[in-house]
Parts: C-alpha cells; structure tokens; sequence
C-alpha cells in the first residue's frame, strides 16, 4: 500500500489513472494511442499494488468496443472510464453520440486526449467540440495534478446529472510529469445492478426526443454547477477593463507569462475548467464587466465561440490567436504582452528541422517492405498507422488515411482502374490495426472480389504505442494469460482462401511469395499474406542474440548509397565523402536483410558470429 | 532558486529516462518538479527532447531564451534546441573538443568516454554527470540514490557501469573548474 500523504512524481497520465483508484472506478477500459496510451497500463499497475479486485482494466480491439464495455458498467450502476486518443474518439463517436441521451447510472468518464502540435497524430482535432456536439460537458485540465482532481469531479458531475463527462488533457498534461500528492486509493465497492427499462436503454426514435429534451434540461443545470465554474486566477487585482480567460495548458502557460510580465494589475485572469457548457452566469458576468476579452486555449475556439460578441471577445476567430498548431507558451506571451502593451521577454525559435523518425536497425516491417518492392515494383502502396507508416521513408507507403482504411482503400484503387491499366496494389496493414478497423473492410473486398494483396504485418503487439498486446498475443494488460484469436483463421473467417503465413526475413523466399500472391490476385480477387516476425522491442536480449548475424561491408563497396535510399537502415552510415558505406555497430541488430539487398553483394556475412 | 533544463537526443539514447532521474532526484531534495516529455513516434531514432522545470513554475513547457541549461545528447541537437538557452545559459553537448563551437557552449565527447570504458549503453549518463557538475540543480549524491533505485532489480555490473558513467561525466568537468 502506498502511504497517504505522500508526493510522488507522476505522469499526467499516470495521474489520471491514480484519479481512477481514488475514486471507486471499477471498470476501465481503452485503446492505446499517442499521448493516451500510459493512462490504462497505470491503472493496472495500481490494481495490482493494492489488489483491487473489485476493478475491471481492459485493452479493448478499437475505442467503439472499448466505449461500449465501459458503458454498459456505468449503466449497472459502477463507475467506469474509457481512454482513447482523439482520433479514437473518432471511431467511438457513434456510441458517444448515443450514451449522451441515454445518460449514465454510474459515474462515467470519457478521457480523450487530444495532441494539438500535432506530435504523433493525423489530427488536430478538438475533442472539446466533439464535446459540444454531443451535448456532453468536457473538463479541461492545466497540468497532471489537475487532471487527477477532475476524475473525482467529472464523476460527481456524471453522477448528479446522470451524463458522461469528458476529460479533454492534452499532450502537455499526458506528458507532462509532475510531483503529486497522492491521497488513499478508494476500491469501488457497487454490486452491478442493471434496472432495466427499455425506454430508456433501447429507446426508440419517440423516446429520444423526449431524452434530447431532458439532455437539454441537464446542460442548462451544468453550466451553473458550481464545482466546475471557471475560476477568477488573480481575484484581487479588481475589474480592469481587459480579461484573458484560460484553459486547459493554455492556463498553466498564462500563469507564469502573466506574473513574469508583470501585468496582473492590467488584466482579469480567469481559468475556465469547464468549456462546455460554459457557465451562463460566467458568460454574462464577463461580458459585462470587460470590454475587451482574450481567450486562450487550444485547439479549437470553442469558449470563444460561446461568448458570442464579436466586438468584445479577441481569439482565432478573430484572427488574434493561431487557429492551427500547439499554442506554446512563446507564442502565448507574444499575445500577451501586445494584448496589456508591453513587451514579449521570449524569443520564438525558428523550427529546425530535426532527424526524422525511422524503423528500428532490424525492423522486421522494413525487410516486408524492401521485399514488397522487389515484388511489386510499380504498385501502389496503401498502407496505415503503426510503425509501419514510417515505410514511407523507403517509398513503400503511399497512402495513410485512417485505421483501417489501407485495405478499403486499396479496394477502391482496384476498382477505379479498369483490368488493363491497373497496377498491381499491395496494402499493408498491422496485427492490431487489423483487429482494430480492418476485418470489415476485408471482408467488404472479399464480396467484390477486389484484386488487391493485403500484407498483414503481423510483429505480434501495438508496437508504436509502446507495445501493448493485440487479441492474437493472449496476455492482457495485467500480464496475465487470456484467450488469443488466430489471424490466419480469422482472415480465412472472412472468406479469403488464398492466405499464407511467411517470415519476412527470409529475404528471397518473401519476394518470391509476394509475387506469386500478387499474381493470384490480379486472377482472383484479394489474397493475404501474413508477415510475421516479433518486433525487436518485443523480444529479449537472449532471443535476439540468437538470431544475431554479423554483417560486414566488403571493401567492393563504392558508396553508391542504393543501400542507404532503397532500405534505410540507420545502421548503415554512408560516409561523408560517399565513398562507402559503414556499419553502425551500435545500432546494428544483426538481422542479416541487408546482405539481400545490396546490388553489388558487398553486404556481406561476418565470419565471427 | 528555479532551474531550466532542456535534455535532448535522439530516440532511444535515454533522454526520457535521464529527465526522469534528475526530476526524482530534485524532488528528493524537497523541490517541485515539472517535466514535458516526447512520447510516440519520434521515439523511433527521431528528434526526442524533454523540458524539466525546478522550482516555482506552473507551466509544464521553457520558453525560448529561458533555459539555464541545454543538455544535447547527439551535436545535431545543438543548433537545433540552442535557441532555449538564456543570455548566460549553458550548452554541455556530446562532441568531441574541436568539432562544435558556440557560445556558453562545453563539449564533452561522452562517446568516447563510454568506449573507452566498454560502457555503450551510458552514454546519457557521461552526460547527465557532466551537467551536474554544470548546474547546483541537484547534488551527485542524490542522483547516485536515484541510479541504487531504479537499477535495483539489475546486475551488479549494471549498477556500477551507470554510476562509473556519471561520476567520470562529472568529474571530467569538475576538474575544468
Ligand atoms: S518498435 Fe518494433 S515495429 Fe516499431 S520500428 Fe521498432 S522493431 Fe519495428
Ligand atoms: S544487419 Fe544490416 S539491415 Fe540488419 S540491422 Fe544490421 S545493418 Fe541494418
């Protein structure tokens, strides 16, 4: 057990979780996902530190299932959550969209995280305006701290009103870490109890109008709940004309930019915790009190938006603020300053460019890649998210939309060229990003017999995440042992008969049966080939040095560089002068694919091992 | 007294996990904390950098021209986060003497020194040695505390290969002192 009183450094998404046991959660659930995917795994850990039987922490196959399970706790009567990153609320945004009439029993918790930048996501997309658009209040948090008091917060709200409540961090509040007073862990202790009533959990069209009605109802009453109210940040500095409203990082930026500037005495500094609904006596109050208004926040001006004056309120509608990026701190402070007639003390930089981002030395995707262009060397390419989508540094990844739509697009590529001018059109896709969104667009390609290949990079696990386990591993998130599905069996499940297993570092036998299942395809409609080999991360120092294969580079090299463009592996090094090629022992993980891939041969087997 | 850093790499050099053992340690000391991390995909060999923050401060991010003190893991680093450092902060960069100039700037060739002791895996700890002894942010003797911790479950060669990494970093620029 931990001890009560005690600081402890945690994540924000560590927070999160420690929020979760400290309020009786017992059921969590989610997909992993930049910058949310540290918020379930923590949760697992303090079920297992302070043996909380009573609490339920699942990986779900997609953020809809994930929604789904969580849901269905909350409406027997338990406290529940589910996490996702934003684009997957994207895919749960239909359940979302329905709970918000059908309300909550159980406190119910909605934790989207949104990655304004964007870091590690397709989208900037604001998870608050989802928010609005459900109908459902969001919480904002500033830092890790309060992200840990909203969990106890947005379930008492959820509770009172009997409606799921969001969370809306932020990357900078997920990773963002910080030192924390923790308070007890608290083990929900409801029995589940489902009351049924049809009208309610089935309601039909007629009904819902009636619940969109009472949801109506409830928003009026949150947006005058007063735990949630915004908060007036420097209350003693009277009633200046100018105010700046916060919220989310964007508060805890203004925090320190206000003091080291100096002007608190110049503005009204109010933190809004909760965006929506925004509270109705704030809105007039504010409006009444300053005549002209500076809202801060990211990524979408959505308190902007409810303080409908346009002649009062400055913010991206305006034009004042950004409307695209992460609104850092300097930027903030440039805005601050001219906003109070003073001067900026920061610098904003220049973005350099940095190094970008690669497939491990040894990633077994890099070798399916290499070979896939061997094969099929004026295919197209759709491919997805993972690691993979970094294929894209070897030219092998041509397209990525969405979880899920590699295949669904290759489809679509097949079946607008006509039979003679169509190329050849290999999708790949992972493990998990199959489970996850790809089994019904497979199966949609099956029914049209579209001629494309499908490569499943099957690497065992949710690597770029962090690799969480996918259905296929059969351990869950505590580590412990839980039933697998087998991908062969579940691709043959969707009617595909020409389905092969293959080891993608076996180099010449790979090329050779992606061609062969190319050419069936351009016969047949959709084939399948599952490339499987474990990611590097994923195995341990002894299982890798048993496949270690020492490379060397023979002195026949003449720093052509074909090595270096068509494979890209950051353990071969091209010197400066390009005369040949080094490797970087260092990086080097001795999986031998190189060796296939110089044109000269001189990728060569070290004699010592 | 409130201290900056900026701690910089690549992915896969250990920047997340030497921000997270200065920050323990400085919380140790009694100090509030805040950091901001790089998670995801620049984790696979792209650009990595953390924001740790001592003292006072609510926001998790530095502001260009505010940092005490810039660590860089890999030279390439150096430029490209620079602009972080306040008039008067300082740069500790992974280089050897000669190959990088600037400014406030003092290489320390921690590749080497991880060579030379067959001590690969270290090299962010050279470094976060040779910031130590850069910046009063933290004593060494904390952070040892911290490396006893976390290396606790590991092999003995493990642990002294981690406090060999930091007490040469440190006394490398100890001794320029
Ligand atoms: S983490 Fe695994 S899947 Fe991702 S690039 Fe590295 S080896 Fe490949
Ligand atoms: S063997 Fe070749 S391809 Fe494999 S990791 Fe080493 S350098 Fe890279």
């Amino acid at each position: 057990m931990t001890q009560i009183n005690d600081r402890q450094l945690m994540l924000g998404n560590e927070a999160l979780a420690r929020g979760l046991c400290e309020s009786g959660c017992q059921m969590a659930t989610a997909y992993p996902g930049t910058p949310a995917s540290e918020i379930l795994p923590a949760v697992a850990a303090l079920k297992k530190s302070e043996t909380l039987e009573s609490l339920h922490v699942q990986w779900a196959v997609n953020e809809k299932v994930a929604f789904e399970i969580a849901y269905a706790a909350s409406i027997a009567g338990q406290r529940s959550a589910v996490a996702m990153k934003q684009v997957g609320l994207n895919v749960a945004s239909d359940p979302f969209m329905s709970a918000a009439y059908l309300g909550v029993k159980g406190g119910f918790l909605v934790i989207s995280a949104d990655d304004p930048g964007p870091h590690s996501s397709q989208t900037e997309q604001d998870s608050r305006l989802y928010a609005m658009s459900a109908k459902i209040p969001v919480l904002d948090p500033d830092s890790p701290e309060q992200a840990r008091d909203m969990v106890d917060l947005g379930f008492r709200l959820s509770e009172q009103f009997e409606i799921p409540v969001m969370i809306r961090p932020t990357t900078r509040v997920c990773h963002a870490r910080q030192d924390i007073q923790i308070n007890k862990v608290i083990p929900g202790t409801v029995e589940a109890n489902f009351e049924k009533n049809p009208g309610r959990w089935a309601a039909t069209p007629k009904f819902r109008f009636k619940l969109h009605n009472e949801l109506e109802a409830k928003l009026a009453g949150i947006a005058s709940f007063e735990e949630t109210a915004p908060v007036r940040l420097n209350p003693d500095t009277g009633k200046p004309s100018k105010a700046i409203v916060v919220a989310g990082v964007s508060a805890a930026h203004a925090r320190d930019i206000v003091n080291e500037l100096d002007v608190s005495d110049r503005v009204a500094l109010y933190q809004v915790i909760q965006p929506y609904p925004l509270h109705t006596a704030f809105m007039d109050e504010i409006l009444e009190t300053h005549s002209d208004i500076l809202v801060l926040e990211e990524t979408t001006g959505i308190i902007e938006m409810q303080l409908a004056r346009r002649d009062k309120v400055k913010g991206k509608q305006s034009g004042h603020v950004p409307r695209t990026g992460e609104l850092l701190p300097e930027i903030m402070e440039a805005i601050i300053a001219e906003f109070c007639g003073t001067e900026s003390r920061s610098s904003i930089m220049e973005p350099v460019p940095g190094r970008r981002p690669t497939l491990c030395a040894g990633c077994p995707h890099r070798a399916s890649f290499f070979a896939i262009k061997r094969a099929a060397p004026k295919g197209i390419y759709t491919s997805d998210i993972g690691c993979y989508t970094l294929g894209m540094n070897l030219g092998a990844v041509d397209t990525v939309l969405c979880m899920g739509a590699a295949i669904s697009q290759a489809a679509g590529f097949a079946h607008a060229y006509n039979d003679e001018k169509r190329p050849p059109i290999v999708a790949t896709m992972g493990d998990s990003t199959f489970f996850h969104a790809g089994v019904p667009a497979l199966i949609d390609a099956v029914v049209q017999k579209a001629p494309i290949l499908l490569v499943i990079l099957d690497n065992r696990t949710t690597a770029m995440t962090g690799n969480q386990p996918t259905p296929a591993t059969g351990i869950d998130v505590l580590g412990e042992e839980v039933a697998s599905v087998d991908i062969a069996k579940l691709v043959e499940g969707c009617g595909i008969t020409y389905c092969k297993t293959v080891d993608p570092m076996d180099t010449k036998g790979f090329i050779t049966h992606i061609k062969e299942a190319v050419a069936y395809t351009k016969e047949n409609g959709p084939g399948v080939v599952i490339s499987r080999s474990p990611c590097l991360l994923s195995m341990s120092k002894a299982q890798r040095m048993e496949q270690y294969q020492k490379v060397e580079v023979s002195d026949d090299c003449d720093g052509c560089g074909y090595c270096v463009s068509h494979f890209e592996c950051p353990a071969l090094v091209l010197d400066s002068d390009n005369e040949r090629v080094d490797i970087d022992a260092s990086l080097c993980s001795g999986c031998g694919v190189c060796v296939h891939v110089c044109p000269k041969g001189s990728i060569v087997p070290g004699l010592v091992n | 007294m409130n201290y900056q850093i900026v701690i910089s790499g690549v992915g896969g050099q250990g920047v997340l996990f030497v921000t997270r053992l200065l920050a323990q340690a400085c919380m140790d000391d009694n100090k509030r904390v805040l950091t901001s991390e790089t998670h995801g995909m620049a984790q696979r060999g792209g650009t990595v950098i953390s924001h740790l923050k001592v003292g006072t401060f609510s926001s998790p991010l530095i502001r260009p021209g505010n940092a005490d003190l810039l660590v860089a893991l890999k030279e390439e680093n150096y430029p490209q986060h620079k602009g972080f450092l306040r008039d008067g902060g300082k740069a500790i960069v992974n280089a050897g003497e000669e190959s990088v100039k600037g400014a406030d700037l003092t290489p320390v060739d921690a590749d080497a020194m991880a060579l030379q002791d067959n001590n690969l895996h270290s090299t962010n700890l050279y470094m976060l040695g040779a910031a130590l002894a850069s910046v009063e942010v933290c004593s060494l003797e904390r952070i040892k505390g911290q490396i006893e911790k976390v290396f606790s479950a590991k092999s003995d060669t493990v642990r002294a290969n981690a406090l060999l990494a930091l007490e040469t970093g440190y006394n490398h620029i100890s001794k320029e002192l």
